[in-house]
């Protein structure tokens, strides 16, 4: 009889926990709302103009979703690292290398059709991510060097690196700024080639006479992120390596003793995170802007983090996280306009705070009484 | 009052009669709404953001126009922003900064009536852009030979430059003033330093106090910094060490009084005037007179604002520093400035 009470406590703590993130999200807009009450503003107006603005059209959803693919990408490179035990934040550096990869590409090689240009670019993205992350993950393999010491480290790297890079890869000046005598002043490559661009989603909609803005810049990157998570999601709990690397993660020793290689596994952990992280070029550079400028990526790879959190290292999870953090993103930029701009942005960054802290603080709690009921 | 028929043929009459006036009055005050957006850094960075905040608000001040400023977070936030001012109906939308160029481009041929104006980015070929550009490297010219000048005088050997980000845009600073040093004192020693290749070297006073200090030991007399919020680490080293900090964009001369010892370390500024290139382009706009294209900003633009009279870019002078630049000094860079005007002297703008 008490086996059965013990099971009926634990299915009550593993549905608890897996719905600590929607009691994160609640609390975190309450204490929103009384931030803005503060502000003396009236919250449920400005969160029905927030996620009207936001997921209440057309455009709305498009920008939503273009926000959050490079966050689904960031929070899976995250999540896949720490499914194996290692805690990757060096997903900003990452996504630097491999977006630069992905544009050298794309603005070298401009004479291939886009059948080969299309996957060159998208594999060198990942190559770049995944070559970033290798070293890191070599030394932890190897040498047992703590993976959040040197990925710190190659992050400033790489910033310095890909912007020297940018700088020596430079845009030429524009035939207007020639003929005006200027030179360029903006530290931007080149434009990468026309065959190494993903469709906006808008032009493929106007093809079967789908109205949608077209200046809207949700690309078939998106698709792209939906691919990795389900991807990430087969890596991990349908082949032996996925189970190999889950096993390093949960008891490394019991691993070993089981006979999987410790080193090969953590290494090969830490370069799928990367090309995870550096995929992000396929949004940003193949899909937006079509040329590498560095302030388009900062905060991604620590968004990641919190995406990965709040999606509780499931892929699904960190879709549905990274759509999220998209809306709030994108309706707290709105509302700042809309309500000419008595409601700051960094509204926002409060209410993305305060999720990440609920969700930290709730599994905190949620295993101590975990703990204290074995013990009794 | 009585209502018989004079009194109320007399109320008619000065209806009818302040009518005009009344309508004429309605038509005008029709108040044009003005969009600034800024540039990472945000407002209070107490040099490039917040000059152009400052001709919002005398343009705000003079012609009572509606405005809002906006600070974008995600690199996506500033064509969300242009366009969605723009939606909404907004006169004139004004990006400060080179990085909305692509977001000022595409917008503005998909909203013709609106205009838009750029600062320090260049969008051309569009009838409703008007971009404002400045010749740093001439203002930073003046305050380079106001640096010589002053170490000249003191019979030092080495002044100092601090960077912000290490892109073309802020080398043209230095070139600027490595000339004007040159120019004044041509054994002068001169140091430089670069915060950083991220926006965030902008931003970080204690990496400017860091450069500014080890400047400042290896013999730095002056230092002129291009950094935005970095420089107010400058100025803190300046104060310590006892040495002379010159600023940049907006007069920062107040930022190197010490209160308790009364001394002056701010030598002078060098002026951008965004602000006067914002309030030029709102006022154009009000007279109908808005001008697409490039619009230079430099020692030889003189405006006159209120009963100011400002160049497009310049030195600062005033209570903080008039003991510190002597007249002198001051007749000689004047000397130099009509030089430039008039093309006998070419100052570089790259390194």
């Amino acid at each position: 009889m008490d086996k059965e009470k013990l099971q009926k406590e634990n299915l009550f703590f593993s549905i608890i926990e897996k719905i600590t993130p929607i009691i994160a999200i609640i609390g975190a807009l309450f204490i929103g709302s009384i931030v803005i009450l503060l502000m003396g503003e009236d919250p449920i107006q400005v969160y029905k103009m927030m996620f009207g603005l936001a997921i209440g059209n057309r455009d709305g959803w498009g920008n939503v979703l273009f926000r959050a693919t490079p966050l689904i990408f960031t929070g899976l490179a995250v999540a896949f690292a720490f499914r194996c035990g290692l805690f990757n934040i060096g997903g900003e550096g990452q996504v630097y290398v491999g977006t630069f990869l992905a544009a050298f590409v794309g603005f070298t090689f401009t004479n291939l059709p886009a059948i080969l240009m299309i996957p060159l670019t998208i594999a060198a993205s990942a190559l770049g991510g995944a070559l970033w992350a290798a070293l890191p993950g070599f030394l932890k393999a190897k040498k047992g060097i703590h993976e959040v010491i040197i990925t710190i480290m190659m992050n400033w790297i790489a910033t310095s690196l890909t912007f020297y890079l940018a700088l020596l890869y430079k845009a030429p000046p524009t035939e207007e700024m020639r003929l005006a005598g200027l030179p360029q002043m903006i530290p931007h490559t080149s434009e990468i080639a026309e065959t190494a661009r993903l469709p906006r989603i808008a032009s493929l909609l106007s093809k079967i006479n789908i109205s949608f803005p077209s200046h809207n810049p949700l690309n078939v990157s998106f698709f792209i992120a939906v691919i990795a998570a389900i991807l990430v999601y087969y890596i991990l709990w349908k082949t032996s390596l996925g189970y190999e690397i889950r096993a390093v993660g949960y008891n490394s020793a019991a691993a070993e003793y089981a006979g999987i290689s410790i080193p090969k596994n953590i290494l090969l952990a830490m370069m799928i995170s990367g090309a995870l992280a550096g995929l992000v070029g396929t949004n940003e550079i193949m899909g937006y802007k079509f040329r590498w400028r560095q302030e388009l990526f900062l905060g991604l790879g620590f968004n990641g983090i919190a995406v990965a959190l709040l999606g509780k290292n499931h892929p699904l999870g960190v879709v549905l996280a990274a759509i999220l953090f998209g809306t709030l993103s994108y309706g707290g930029a709105l509302v700042n306009i809309f309500t000419a701009g008595k409601i700051p942005r960094e509204l926002i960054m409060v209410i993305q705070a305060v999720i990440v802290i609920l969700v930290v603080i709730s599994d905190e709690i949620i295993k101590r009484l975990i703990l204290r009921r074995k013990t009794e | 009052m009585k209502f018989n028929l004079k009194n109320i043929f007399l109320l008619l009459l000065i209806t009818v009669m302040l009518f005009p006036l009344v309508a004429i009055n309605v038509f005008a005050q029709k108040d044009i709404t003005v969009g600034l957006v800024f540039d990472i850094g945000g407002k209070g960075d107490k040099s490039f953001n917040d000059s152009a905040s400052r001709g919002l608000g005398w343009a705000a001040q003079d012609f009572g126009i509606k405005r809002i400023e906006l600070e974008p977070g995600a690199d996506a936030d500033r064509e969300v922003n242009v366009r969605n001012l723009a939606s909404i109906g907004y006169d004139l939308i004004i990006g400060v900064g080179f990085l909305f160029e692509d977001s000022i481009g595409p917008a503005s041929d998909d909203f013709p009536n609106t205009k838009f104006a750029i600062v320090d980015g260049l969008v051309l070929g569009k009838p409703n852009v008007s971009s404002l550009s400045f010749a740093e490297h001439e203002g930073s010219f003046l305050v380079g030979m106001i640096a010589g000048l002053k170490a000249l005088q003191d019979g030092k050997d080495t002044v100092g430059y601090v960077g912000g980000m290490n892109v073309p845009l802020i080398q043209k600073f230095e070139a600027g003033y490595k000339a004007g040093v040159k120019y004044a004192y041509p054994d002068c020693k001169i140091l430089s330093a670069y915060a950083g290749d991220t926006p965030t070297a902008f931003a970080d006073p204690v990496k400017g106090k860091e450069l500014a200090l080890s400047q400042y030991d290896n013999g730095a007399y002056v230092i002129y910094h291009a950094s935005g919020l970095t420089g107010a680490g400058v100025y803190e080293a300046g104060k310590e060490r006892k040495r002379y900090v010159i600023g940049v964009d907006s007069n920062q001369n107040y930022l190197g009084h010490i209160e308790e010892t009364g001394e002056n370390f701010g030598l002078t500024s060098m002026l951008k005037q965004v602000d006067v290139s914002v309030y030029l382009t709102i006022k154009s706009i009000l007279e109908g007179a808005f001008e697409p294209g490039i619009r230079l900003f430099n020692l030889a633009t003189t405006v006159t604002i209120n009963d100011v009279e400002y160049n497009g870019v310049g030195y600062a002078m005033d209570k903080y520093n008039k003991d510190l630049v002597t007249e002198e000094m001051i007749q000689k860079v004047e000397e130099a400035k009509a030089k430039i005007i008039n093309g006998e002297i070419i100052v570089p703008h790259e390194i």
